[in-house]
């Protein structure tokens, strides 16, 4: 009976409390997802015994570990070696990208989707399989802890996901533009310098994004190949945590000033980033 | 001058043929309209023209000279999309002179010849809008503007006005053909709605499954359409056909037994018809007319008044035939009527669909729009003074 009664108006609330729980869980998991990034931001104003105490939100904030952090190593080089390897690595990817994205789109064949599963598949390999090869041809080439090398394996490391990422762009573009370009005159290169390129602008943006998060937070590659002339920030931040053992403090704040400019790069570009993600979806 | 002559053209995706061998002839000024349904080939046909699809077999010659090889640009041709495909980072103006541009053209002759077209065709308040703030009609505009600018030899259209509500489409369709008129260029036009292809051609090519099944000047496919298909397919709304029984072949025609019982006459030539051959009559909805005394009967299904005129779908026996019928009668659904028909407009198909020819031509078959032009042009002289 009481159940019966109650029914009715607790039909009507149902949807401000749904919509509460709903906002309650996304929340949480954002906070969740975040958390280890805003603790690591804390460490980093910490004193190195109070990083490794038991953990507080209140604390007496200090600039000492990165006074430290910055007296240690020179953050600059390799923040300009970051910037180098990730812009130089996405720059040559686009440049062999665009060229193949333009022919698996629009000039089709029987093996296109083929090569492209196959480009996939290449992600799919364990980068630590290829190491040793790698590591020696490098060697031998004189390309170990060079930017050069670095730029070289990371265009090779992100040209699947770009190659898909502008097919996919191209894909959804009418194929009636280029053809009335075509009409008009145009070769293959000015089709895709007056009407390709300008109007798959927000994809080419948001995958050349991609790209360069992708080489900034790349670690393992970083690592293993390069040691002190072309390290870039992710080998900056490893450096903390060898040999003399573990200082967290240093390492958060080490870590913090890595990730800073991709962050705040992401930032200024979401809306370009999400406008390319979702580019095409809606005509 | 510009004449295209498509000579055994062929053109296969993979296994499938879509164009089984087309011969044509296009001359100079001539406004040429493709029709037929879906899937039957038009588009294809006028991208290998364009040159944006290559001819599996056969030559396409432009003025005489083959253009198998020659790229879409060199070809002298351009062509309206049935999308538009304007460039939408580009202003019209931009859209417009685009292939100037290509060609290196200075900017201030590029923008003389965009005005000059422009004002043909209206644009020039609109010159530099984007195309996404322009509406369904004046992005057509825009899209024959950026090809007349090219000053091409022969337009190619495709369906061009499909994209337009029934309104505009009437009055691009009369634009259209003033701009025939205007820039006196060889046009062809692809399109599925056969009002279009009666309006605006001086000859009709009828596709169907990737062969010509006729081609002619509008009131001959009207009136000695070729075959079942083409009689079918040209006139709105679409002709009538049954089955009927033969009797007699003589001089005046071909004797057929109506549904019903009652015989009538059929004036064309039936000599080579076996004698037992199933024959199908055909007969336009506006050449039936309800008669008390005529030899057909049927019961009124449904009954559409558009004012003018009736159109009443009438059952008779498993067939529902169409006719036009005065606006005025005061028939209603269910009545039975008789009817008759104008045996001189009627149509026999053998067999094979086949039509057998008239004994007569009908005057108005051989009229083309350029004799309708002819016309008037003595009169033109003086009514501009």
């Amino acid at each position: 009976m009481t159940t019966h009664r109650n029914s009715a108006p607790a039909h009507t609330r149902s949807l401000p409390i749904r919509q509460l729980v709903l906002t309650l869980l996304g929340w949480s998991i954002a906070l969740i997802i975040f958390f280890p990034i805003l603790w690591m931001v804390l460490t980093g104003f910490k004193t190195e015994s109070a990083a490794i105490a038991d953990p507080r939100f209140i604390f007496s904030p200090t600039l000492e570990s990165y006074q430290e952090v910055q007296a240690r190593s020179g953050y600059a080089r390799f923040a300009l070696n970051s910037i180098a390897v990730a812009f130089g690595s996405t720059f040559l990817a686009l440049l062999i990208a665009i060229p193949s994205a333009y022919a698996m789109a629009f000039l089709p064949t029987k093996r296109t989707k083929g090569t492209l599963l196959w480009m996939l598949s290449t992600k799919m390999l364990p980068p630590v399989g290829v190491l040793v090869p790698i590591y020696l041809i490098f060697r031998d080439v004189g390309l170990l802890d060079t930017r050069t090398g670095l730029i070289i394996i990371y265009t090779l490391m992100n040209l699947p996901i770009v190659v898909w990422m502008l097919y996919t762009f191209f894909k959804d573009m009418p194929k009636d533009i280029l053809e009335a370009g075509r009409m008009d005159g145009a070769s293959t290169l000015q089709e895709v310098f007056f009407l390709l390129l300008p109007l798959t602008l927000p994809g080419i943006a948001s995958t050349g994004l991609l790209s360069v998060i992708l080489s900034w937070n790349e670690a393992f590659w970083s690592l293993n190949l390069t040691s002190s002339k072309a390290a870039p920030l992710t080998a900056y931040i490893a450096s903390f945590s060898s040999p003399e053992g573990l200082f967290w403090a240093k390492l958060s704040a080490a870590s913090t000033m890595a990730i800073a400019p991709i962050l705040i790069l992401g930032w200024m570009t979401q809306k370009q980033m999400v406008r390319g993600l979702t580019f095409g979806a809606v005509k | 001058m510009a004449t295209l002559q498509l000579k055994n053209i062929t053109k296969q995706f993979g296994d499938t043929k879509v164009i089984k061998g087309i011969d044509l002839d296009v001359n100079d000024r001539e406004f040429v309209v493709f029709v037929g349904p879906s899937g039957c080939g038009k588009s294809t046909l006028m991208r290998m023209i364009a040159g944006l699809e290559s001819a599996s077999d056969g030559d396409i010659l432009i003025d005489g000279k083959r253009m198998n090889e020659v790229g879409p640009a060199d070809r002298g041709l351009a062509m309206v999309f049935q999308s538009y495909a304007l460039y939408p980072h580009m202003t019209v103006e931009g859209n417009m002179g685009f292939s100037m541009r290509l060609a290196g053209v200075p900017k201030e002759e590029r923008r003389a010849k965009v005005l000059e077209a422009a004002k043909i065709l209206q644009l020039e308040p609109l010159l530099d809008r984007k195309p996404k703030a322009l509406s369904g009609g004046q992005r057509q505009r825009v899209a024959i503007g950026r090809a007349i600018v090219r000053n091409p030899i022969i337009f190619l259209f495709d369906e061009p006005l499909s994209n337009l509500d029934a309104a505009l489409r009437v009055q691009m369709r009369i634009e259209l053909a003033r701009l025939h008129e205007e820039l006196d260029a060889t046009m062809i036009y692809v399109t599925h709605d056969q009002i279009e292809a009666m309006t605006m051609a001086d000859k009709i090519v009828v596709l169907h499954d990737g062969v010509v099944e006729q081609v002619g000047s509008p009131m001959a496919l009207y009136h000695h359409p070729r075959n079942r298909f083409v009689a079918g397919f040209i006139g709105s709304p679409k002709m009538n056909f049954f089955s009927v029984e033969q009797q007699s072949i003589g001089d005046d025609g071909v004797t057929v037994r109506l549904p019903g019982g009652r015989p009538c006459t059929i004036p064309v030539a039936g000599e080579q018809l076996a004698s037992d051959e199933a024959l199908e009559l055909g007969i336009r909805p506006e050449h039936l007319q309800l008669d008390e005394n005529g030899p057909l009967s049927g019961q009124i299904k449904v009954l559409e008044r558009l004012g003018g005129q009736n159109s009443l779908y009438v059952q008779m026996g498993e067939l529902l035939i169409t006719i036009m019928a005065d606006g005025d009668v005061a028939y209603r659904v269910n009545d039975t009527v008789q009817f008759g028909l104008a045996a001189e407009r009627a149509h026999l198909f053998d067999a094979q669909g086949l039509a057998l020819e008239s004994l007569s031509q009908h005057p108005l078959a051989s009229l083309t729009r350029q004799d309708n032009r002819a016309a008037t042009e003595p009169a033109a002289p003086g009514a501009q003074v």
